[in-house]
């Protein structure tokens, strides 16, 4: 038998000098592997909890849109084990959660927006008892006009925020003079994050009116701002801990606040610890989603296939109230281009507003549906003019020297998308595949195969400059060991390992030493979100320069101390040479704390170069893009729409990796993740405004035999980050989720057919789609 | 005998005695509130995601110790009786990993790590019962257990991984077992609600005819649902998930014997062995910790109308044995349903046995799952057919349905549209208009109207393909 502790822990060599290898660049498992695998890791709901605890339930609508006419809770105070329950009235401060606009109530009151929407909540000794409790609310709705789709929000002038205009180039003049035109109405569908661990937050009292939040959340600097505002109290009255999610995806970036102010009222009103956690269906129906898209293009083009002229106007499900739908919208019309220069373009989007949930960050936010826009139009391209859709992407990649500035003029310093669609074709060999798949179609009447090549070009760092800062806070103990602290939060995506790897090669240390704390408003104040694939990229740096803080500090006071320039010392090995001293970490460290050197510091970082003008829409609101491509293999069964991957060939960029391990395990997941996105994962809202999907027997997520049994995947090899990045490494949360893309337009190649060249397949591709598509007279 | 009313089981190398059980608690509820045991996640409630899975062990045909995988979400407490409980705890007592978890961290076959502790147990489950198994295989054993982070391939690849370690001493099981063995029926009562768990059929009936308002228990995988997700109290339960009798798979000169509480696992390899064109629907039939929990009986009698295994049984011509009291009838599957989730059983009446004939002649059988997802899903439409010809004409043909009506029925018009004709396309168009006059299906999350009908039509279609090719491939077969 292996023993545990062994396994991610680089055995410690306080003793042996020897040689220390990097942390950084190394493989290594995610600093939690140990406890995930023994079932030892404590998430939000496995924490101990405190006498007297209480269990939340929320009392939802069950209707769209209605006037609450009378809400009767009789029944649910008088259904056993209950011993509270909470609506707007019982919120002393302010009843909002929403993080941007203040739209969205904790407790709806006089009017509900969306079916889901909670009303209530109610306090019991015992989770079942308060679920069960929540159901017999009796409560009477006056039913208003509902608006369940964006279309015809957008015929109502129905938004949650003016729609938006970027604009480059004259795309009239240019649509009008092209030699060849499509345009279209193309469909995509949203997605429920379907993180494992639900939401779930325990609100405990604490002395002299503070409140402690133990929440599953992204951003625990908002759920303490929110909680704060909801319940009357100061910033500094309010603690949020978060150790580690069961799972994210954006999903618990702005949606976090509500079960954590709702923990946090009931608490104030019983004067008990309370504890919410979310059931799975409850969750599904309570909280935002993706954003589901419809997208109007119209593109001319050249007989070589570049793209002339290109208009698109996008309609979005905002939801009831704005959320974080702004920035997610902006990011679809800054994606739209992914990696091909637009000349001429005007894209016109709409924030639509409907009596469905607010939708919410995902997992690329906005990008995927802009970039599914312009795919699209790549393909339709190339299908109308009869060439393979390969050579259409590449006749419209940017340039490098020229056609590099984007439609919101922004230089593309980095490209490298000819690099990676070099290698990749090569290594997927992927001209003869496409020979042999037509050729097997040309005999195969009912299974037909496809492939396509797609590449993906994603914008690193926050559309909204301010946000884009970072800090951490560095402690080293008198016994040669290390807390780190930061303001990222670790959602499985490994934001701590790889911030820890970091500190330990700034020491020169073993990571044995340096214990991860939880992230806590405590430790590091003001922190945004862990979100825009940028955890790494900015707590990297600021814990980089807590700890280059007090190493310099160390090695001023050594050079002092021995008597040696401060050239002559260095850190290696767990230890330190200054001239002819040898010293262990641990033996520097108490030198250093006996001569009253500081061993505690903050770091703080914040992203150069960014600076944009959102009432232009132009400027460089990125500080680098991040890019890859993918090639997929499906197969598809014509007379059922069936479909499955067969081979998957992805090359992607992290510019240096500073966990390769964890980085190709970003990438695949992320791919799987789109892939769902793209084919089964079906959202359904029935005709009364309520999602008919709400649980993992009516939403299918991929599961293990969906992954293609041939799934290539490489990192591309040094490509240092042209930008100064940590350690020249690059953000890579988000963008391989768009790689899919590649499958989606693999199964509208396989269905592609003389008589229907460009077949009208809507995403998701569920079986039921592909049949659309595929059109009546098919079988 | 007097009846027994505490639970026992085993639990890490202990015997574990719980009174004044609440019947309905769930064994992970019982983990996570009661015994603080946190390894076991909960995803979802429903049976649906893995993160609750545990493995039971038990004793079968006497003294050997089988395993299996289950979803604790939905299992309740006392079911536990008799059985060993093995968690994601019970792996790891001495700090010490067992080689599924060490090849899960050397292959980061974790991200966030939620629902790491269920893939371990399935991959327990897996490394105990199958030494070498090939990518299929894994998928299958994998197919109830759901990550959202890593896109399974480090978790698959862990797999393959996991047999390269040594083989760690396996703990002594069947000694404890057999303490638990017992001939008295359990039977617990608790704040005004009560359950049975009767040893032989007699007691069974007997039961059943006295408390007739009583929930028939089997797997659970129904019911549990009841509980945890439509928050119904259960009064009286009785569970036959005890009666050794009930839970047999047998092969007579006729036909496939199978009880009403075998579980899924036990039944479907002997149906599969005589009819392989049965095989990929079975596979694709909800997931390993679903039916080495659920029965064939609990399918049949709950009797939804998107229920996968009636189609094949009904064009199979399966009888259905009920019996109340003493008193047994014959039944079958094609006249036991009259409605939305009414069927022919009486007050105090249950289902016995499954009589399943064997295969006649050389009819080609065969059976179609149409759903957004290939594996662990809900059919949005389930297709069976039996097919009989003679020089290419039709001697006799069957087609059953779920899916598109209140019920799992047969194809009426459609069978008449095929019986006595050629078997050719022409008779397969007209047998497609015949199946628009059978069904007028309706629209949900999980197919629209017009689409069930049009998939239907097409399965069909499919079906005859795959009678002229009997190497066509499938989708779900197809390069793996
Ligand atoms: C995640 C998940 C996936 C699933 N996937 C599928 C799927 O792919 N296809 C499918 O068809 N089903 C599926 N199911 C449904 C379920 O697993 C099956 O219907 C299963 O066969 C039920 O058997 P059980 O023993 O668990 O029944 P139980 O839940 O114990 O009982 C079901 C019903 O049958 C009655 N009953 C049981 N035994 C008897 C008896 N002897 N006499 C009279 N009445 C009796 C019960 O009273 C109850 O009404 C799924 C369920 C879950 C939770
Ligand atoms: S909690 Fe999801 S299967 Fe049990
Ligand atoms: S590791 Fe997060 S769900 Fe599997």
């Amino acid at each position: 038998m292996i023993a545990w502790k062994r396994c991610t822990r680089m055995a410690a060599s306080t003793k042996s000098p020897a040689h220390r290898d990097a942390a950084v660049g190394a493989p290594l498992p995610h600093d939690s592997a140990h406890l995930h695998v023994t079932g030892r890791a404590s998430y939000t709901d496995d924490l101990p909890e405190p006498r007297r605890l209480l269990h939340l339930a929320v009392g939802m609508s069950t209707v769209p849109h209605a006037r609450l006419a009378a809400i009767d809770l009789s029944e649910v105070r008088s259904s056993p084990g209950v011993v509270d329950v909470c609506l707007a009235d019982d919120i002393t401060g302010e009843n909002n959660c929403g993080p941007i606009v203040a739209d969205d109530p904790i407790f709806a009151v006089d009017e509900v927006m969306y079916a889901g929407q909670s009303i209530f909540a109610v306090a019991a000794l015992t989770v079942d008892a308060a679920r069960k409790a929540a159901r017999r609310a009796k409560i009477e709705y006056d039913e208003l006009d509902a608006i369940l789709d964006p279309l015809t929000a957008v015929d109502r002038k129905s938004f949650v925020l003016p729609s938006e205009t970027m604009v480059r180039g004259d795309p009239k003049a240019a649509l009008a003079a092209a030699p060849h035109r499509v345009s279209r109405r193309i469909y995509v569908g949203g997605q429920d994050q379907f993180y494992l661990e639900g939401h779930v937050a325990m609100a405990i009292p604490q002395d002299d009116n503070c409140l402690l939040i133990y929440s599953s959340t992204q951003h625990p600097d908002e759920v303490q701002a929110l909680v704060a505002h909801a319940t009357n109290r100061r910033a500094s009255d309010v603690t949020v801990i978060c150790r580690r999610m069961g799972g994210a995806f954006g999903g618990k970036e702005s949606q976090a606040a509500l079960i954590a102010c709702v923990a946090a009222v009931a608490s104030d009103k019983t004067r008990r610890p309370c504890k919410l956690r979310l059931d799975r269906d409850d969750d599904m129906i309570m909280t935002g989603k993706r954003h589901d898209f419809v997208i109007d293009y119209d593109v001319g083009f050249d007989d070589t296939g570049r793209i002339l002229g290109i208009d698109f106007e996008m309609a979005s499900r905002c939801g009831m109230s704005a959320d974080l739908s702004g920035p997610v919208n902006d990011r679809a019309m800054f994606s739209c281009d992914n990696a091909y220069f637009l000349e001429n373009v005007r894209i016109l989007s709409h924030r639509c507003k409907t009596n469905t949930v607010s939708n919410t960050a995902f997992r690329g936010f906005g990008g995927p549906q802009g970039m599914f826009g312009i795919e699209y139009a790549i393909e339709d391209i190339a299908r109308q003019l009869g060439k393979d859709p390969l050579d259409v992407r590449r006749r419209n990649f940017y340039g490098k020297t020229d056609r590099n500035v984007t439609h919101y003029q922004q230089t593309v310093e980095d490209n490298i998308i000819d690099e990676i669609f070099d290698q990749l074709l090569a290594s997927s060999d992927y001209e003869s595949r496409r020979a042999e798949i037509s050729a097997f179609n040309k005999n195969s009447a009912i299974l037909k195969r496809g492939i396509a090549i797609t590449p993906v070009k994603f914008g690193i760092s926050f559309t909204n400059t301010l946000l884009n800062q970072a800090g951490a806070l560095v402690h080293v103990y008198k016994d040669g060991t290390v807390q780190l602290n930061h303001g990222g939060t670790e959602m499985g995506q490994g934001l701590y390992i790889k911030v820890a790897q970091v500190v330990a090669d700034e020491f020169q240390i073993d990571l044995e030493r340096i214990r991860i704390m939880a992230t806590d408003t405590c430790k590091v104040p003001n922190a945004s979100a862990t979100a825009a694939s940028s955890g790494a990229d900015m707590n990297g740096m600021a814990a980089k320069k807590a700890a280059g803080k007090i190493r310099r500090r160390m090695t001023e006071f050594a050079a002092r101390h021995f008597s040696v320039p401060e050239a002559d010392i260095e850190w290696k090995n767990n230890g330190v040479r200054a001239g002819d001293t040898e010293l262990s970490f641990t033996e520097f460290v108490q030198l250093a704390w006996a001569n009253r050197v500081p061993l505690s510091a903050t770091g703080f970082y914040k992203t150069p170069k960014i600076n944009y003008d959102r009432s232009t829409f132009s400027g460089r609101p990125f500080f680098y893009f991040a890019y890859g491509a993918a090639v997929t293999e499906v197969v598809v069964d014509t007379l059922t729409g069936e479909n499955r991957t067969l081979r998957v060939d992805i090359l992607h960029d992290c510019g240096r990796s500073l966990n390769p391990a964890v980085d190709l395990g970003q990438i695949e997941g992320g791919y799987v993740q789109g892939l769902g996105w793209l084919t089964t994962e079906e959202l359904v809202w029935n005709d009364r405004g309520q999602l008919a999907t709400h649980a993992p027997s009516t939403y299918k997520i991929p599961t293990c035999s969906d992954l293609a049994p041939d799934f290539r995947v490489e990192i591309m090899q040094s490509v240092a980050n042209t930008e100064d990045t940590i350690y020249r490494s690059k953000a890579v949360g988000e963008p391989p989720l768009m790689l899919a893309l590649s499958a989606f337009h693999a199964i509208r190649d396989a269905i592609a057919s003389d008589t229907n060249p460009m077949p009208d397949l809507r995403a998701p591709a569920t079986p039921e789609s592909i049949l659309n598509a595929l059109g009546t007279d098919a079988a | 005998m007097t009846d027994r009313t505490t639970v026992r089981f085993v639990l890490d190398g202990e015997i574990v005695e719980i009174r004044d059980v609440d019947p309905t608690r769930t064994v992970l509820q019982y983990l996570r509130e009661d015994l603080g045991r946190k390894g076991s996640k909960e995803g979802c409630a429903e049976g649906d995601c893995g993160a609750c899975t545990v493995v039971i062990a038990e004793l079968v045909d006497g003294d050997r110790v089988g395993v299996r995988a289950i979803n604790s979400c939905i299992q309740f407490l006392p079911t536990l009786d008799g059985k060993e409980l093995i968690t994601v705890e019970s792996l790891s007592p001495e700090d010490e990993l067992h080689p599924a978890q060490d090849a899960m961290i050397q292959n980061h076959g974790s991200q966030c790590g939620f629902c790491t502790p269920g893939f371990v147990m399935s991959m327990y489950a897996l490394y105990e019962t199958n030494g070498n198994p090939g990518r299929r295989e894994i998928d299958d054993a994998l197919a109830g257990n759901l990550c959202r982070c890593t896109g399974y391939r480090p978790i698959i690849a862990a797999v393959t991984r996991m047999y390269a370690a040594a083989r760690p001493a396996s703990p002594e099981r069947a000694q404890l077992l057999s303490k638990l063995k017992n001939e008295a029926s359990l039977r617990i009562e608790h704040k005004g609600r009560q359950f049975f768990a009767p040893q032989d059929v007699d007691e069974l009936a007997s039961l059943v005819k006295r408390y007739p308002d009583a929930t028939i228990l089997a797997g659970g995988t129904d019911i549990g649902l009841w509980v945890t997700k439509q928050h119904r109290e259960l009064d009286t339960v009785i569970y036959t998930g005890r009666v050794a009798k009930l839970q047999t798979v047998a092969v007579t000169e006729s036909h496939i014997d199978i009880g009403a509480a075998a579980i899924l696992s036990d039944a479907v390899p002997t149906l599969v062995q005589h009819y392989p064109g049965l095989d990929e629907m079975f596979r694709r039939f909800a997931s390993p910790p679903i039916r080495n929990a659920g029965t064939l009986g609990g399918n049949i009698a709950n009797g939804s109308p998107i229920g996968d295994s009636m189609a094949a049984l009904m064009v199979l011509d399966t009888s259905l044995v009920l019996r109340r009291g003493d008193v047994e009838r014959e039944i079958l599957l094609q006249d036991f349903y009259h409605d939305y989730m009414v069927n022919d059983l009486q007050t105090g009446e249950f289902l016995l046995r499954i009589k399943v004939p064997l295969p006649t002649g050389d009819a080609i059988v065969r059976s179609h799952k149409w759903s957004k997802r290939f594996d662990q899903d809900i059919s949005a439409v389930c297709t069976a057919y039996r097919l009989q010809l003679d020089d290419n004409v039709v001697v006799s043909f069957r087609m059953a349905c779920g899916g598109l009506a209140a019920t799992v029925r047969s194809a009426a018009n459609t069978e008449a549209a095929v019986n006595g004709k050629q078997w050719n396309e022409a008779t397969i168009n007209s047998a497609c208009q015949a199946l628009a006059m059978d069904f007028s299906p309706i629209t949900d999350m999980r197919a629209s109207a017009d689409i069930r009908l049009r998939a239907t039509q097409n399965l069909l279609r499919r079906f005859y393909a795959e009678t002229l090719d009997d190497r066509l491939e499938t989708v779900y077969t197809y390069g793996r």
